[in-house]
C-alpha cells in the first residue's frame, strides 16, 4: 500500500496531537517571558468607555455589528 | 433615532470587556468622560461615568451611567420631517466572578428615550487554558426593546434580540497576541425606524417622488468574525491591526480593516488611527422605488445602502498621577484626548435636499468630527 504525501503529512500531524494530547501543550511562551505583553500600551482594550463608545457611533452610521468582541487583553499572566 | 441600532452591541463591549483575561479580575478604575458627535447635521453630545471596583478577593463589580444629547437636523429629517431634540439615558450594571481560571460575567443595561427602551441581559464565561496562552469565552446576550412613537402614545412595538458569542485569545509570542471573536446577532420583531419613509416616482407629484413609510421584515441574523492582532515594536510601541467580515440575512455584506500605531514619549502616550468600512446594501433598500408599494420589504435607511466610510484619528494621554507614587488611594490617573473624522461615501443615496431635478440629485456624503476628552484614575 503506498501513502502519498498528503497522507504522509497527516500521518505525522495526527502522531504529534497525539503526543502532544498524551504529554499536555507546553507553553512556548513561558511567564518570565511575558514582560512586553503585559505593557499597559500592549492591552487590547486600553480605554473600554472610549472604544464602546466608538463602536456605538460606527455601529449606528454602518449597517454593519458585532465580531469585534469583548477586546480586553494583556499579558494572559496571573 | 439613528443611534438606537448601536446600543445593543456595544453595552456588551464594556460589560464584556475583561474576558481576554479569564484568570485574572479586571483593574480598579474609573472613566470620566465627554463625547461629542457632530456632522450630518446631527450633533450628540454628553457624559459616560465608569466605575469598576474588587470587592473580596473574587468579585468585580462594574457600572457605567452614560447619556446622549441629541439635536438632530440630519438628511433624513430636513426632507420628511422636523428637527428634534431627545435624551438617551443608559446605565449597565456588572458583576465578574472569579474562580480559578475562570471568570464568570453577568450584566444588565437600560436605555431610556421618551419613544424607545431598551434591556439587555448579557451573560458570559471566560477560561484560560494552556499555561495561561489561551482564553475561551462563551457568551449570551438577550435584548429587549420597546419601539413607540412621540406622535402617538398608543403605538407599541416589541424587538427581541439575542447575541450568541466565541472569543479566543491567544499569546502567539513574547511581542504578539491575537484575539478572534465570531457573533451571531438575531432580531425579531419592529426593526424599522417609525418615523422614516421610503421615496417613490409619482410623475403626479411636482418634484417627481412622493414619500410613504418604510417596511422592514420582521427578522434578522446576522454573523460577524474579527481579527485583531497586536504587536510591540522593539523601541517600546505597539501596532494594531484588525479585520472584521460581516454578513446578514437582508444581504448586507462588509469588509472593515484598521490600524492603529501607539507610541508612548514620557508621561504621554499618543496614538493615531486608520480605519477604512465598506459594505453592500440590503436587499430591500432602494434610493428611489419604482412606484409605491414595489416591493414587499422596503427601506431608504442611509446606513442599510451601499456605503464606504473612513475614519482618521488621532488621540494621547498624559499621566498626571503615577504609580508607585500615587496620590492618596489613586495610583494612577491620566488625562485624555481623542479626534476621530469620519468621511462616508453613499453609492446609492440621494442629497434630495439640494432640490435638483429627480435623476440629478448629486450623492450624499457624511464627515463628522468625534470628540472625546476623559479623565482616567486607578486605584
Amino acid at each position: 500500500m503506498r501513502i502519498n504525501k498528503l497522507g504522509r503529512l497527516l500521518l505525522v500531524l495526527a502522531v504529534l496531537a497525539g503526543t502532544a494530547s498524551c504529554s499536555g501543550i507546553e507553553p512556548w511562551v513561558k511567564p518570565y517571558e511575558r514582560d512586553r505583553l503585559a505593557d499597559p500600551i500592549m492591552a487590547l482594550d486600553m480605554d473600554p468607555v472610549s472604544s464602546a463608545y466608538l463602536q456605538h457611533v460606527y455601529e449606528a452610521r454602518e449597517g454593519a455589528r458585532g465580531g469585534e468582541g469583548a477586546a480586553g487583553g494583556g499579558c494572559g499572566c496571573n | 433615532m439613528n443611534l438606537r441600532r448601536g446600543i445593543f452591541v456595544s453595552v456588551l463591549g464594556l460589560l464584556l470587556c475583561s474576558h481576554a483575561l479569564a484568570g485574572v479580575l479586571p483593574e480598579d478604575r474609573t472613566d470620566i468622560l465627554y463625547h461629542l458627535y457632530d456632522g450630518g447635521g446631527v450633533r450628540i453630545d454628553g457624559p459616560s461615568v465608569l466605575m469598576r471596583k474588587q470587592i473580596g478577593k473574587s468579585t468585580s463589580f462594574v457600572g457605567n451611567y452614560y447619556v446622549d444629547m441629541i439635536s438632530s437636523a440630519s438628511i433624513d429629517v430636513i426632507t420628511t420631517a422636523s428637527p428634534y431634540t431627545e435624551e438617551r439615558t443608559q446605565w449597565s450594571l456588572g458583576m465578574d466572578y472569579l474562580r480559578g481560571n475562570t471568570t464568570m460575567t453577568v450584566g444588565y443595561t437600560s436605555s431610556v428615550e421618551s419613544d424607545f427602551d431598551a434591556e439587555t441581559y448579557s451573560f458570559s464565561v471566560s477560561q484560560d487554558m494552556f499555561g495561561d496562552m489561551t482564553t475561551l469565552t462563551l457568551s449570551y446576550a438577550l435584548g429587549n426593546d420597546l419601539v413607540g412613537r412621540s406622535d402617538d402614545p398608543t403605538f407599541e412595538r416589541e424587538v427581541d434580540r439575542q447575541h450568541y458569542g466565541v472569543g479566543l485569545t491567544q499569546i502567539l509570542t513574547r511581542n504578539l497576541i491575537a484575539t478572534l471573536n465570531f457573533e451571531t446577532i438575531t432580531d425579531e420583531g419592529f426593526l424599522n425606524n417609525p418615523y422614516r419613509s421610503v421615496r417613490y416616482a409619482d410623475a403626479g407629484s411636482a418634484r417627481g417622488f412622493s414619500f410613504e413609510p418604510e417596511l422592514y421584515p420582521n427578522t434578522r441574523t446576522s454573523n460577524a468574525i474579527g481579527l485583531r492582532m497586536r504587536y510591540f515594536l522593539p523601541y517600546r510601541a505597539t501596532l494594531e491591526g484588525t479585520y472584521r467580515y460581516f454578513t446578514d440575512t437582508w444581504d448586507i455584506e462588509s469588509h472593515t480593516a484598521s490600524i492603529t500605531y501607539t507610541h508612548p514619549i514620557g508621561p504621554f502616550v499618543v496614538h493615531a488611527k486608520y480605519r477604512y468600512h465598506d459594505q453592500t446594501g440590503a436587499h430591500f433598500y432602494s434610493d428611489l422605488f419604482p412606484r409605491s408599494e414595489a416591493t414587499n420589504f422596503r427601506g431608504r435607511d442611509k446606513e442599510l445602502s451601499p456605503l464606504t466610510s473612513q475614519t482618521f484619528g488621532i488621540g494621547g494621554s498624559f499621566e498626571f498621577i503615577s504609580d508607585p507614587e500615587g496620590w492618596r488611594f489613586i495610583k494612577r490617573g491620566t488625562v485624555n484626548f481623542s479626534y476621530n473624522f469620519l468621511s462616508i461615501d453613499y453609492d446609492d443615496f440621494s442629497d434630495i435636499s439640494a432640490g435638483e431635478p429627480l435623476g440629478m440629485e448629486p450623492l450624499y456624503q457624511l464627515e463628522a468630527d468625534i470628540i472625546q476628552i476623559f479623565f482616567s484614575f486607578w486605584y
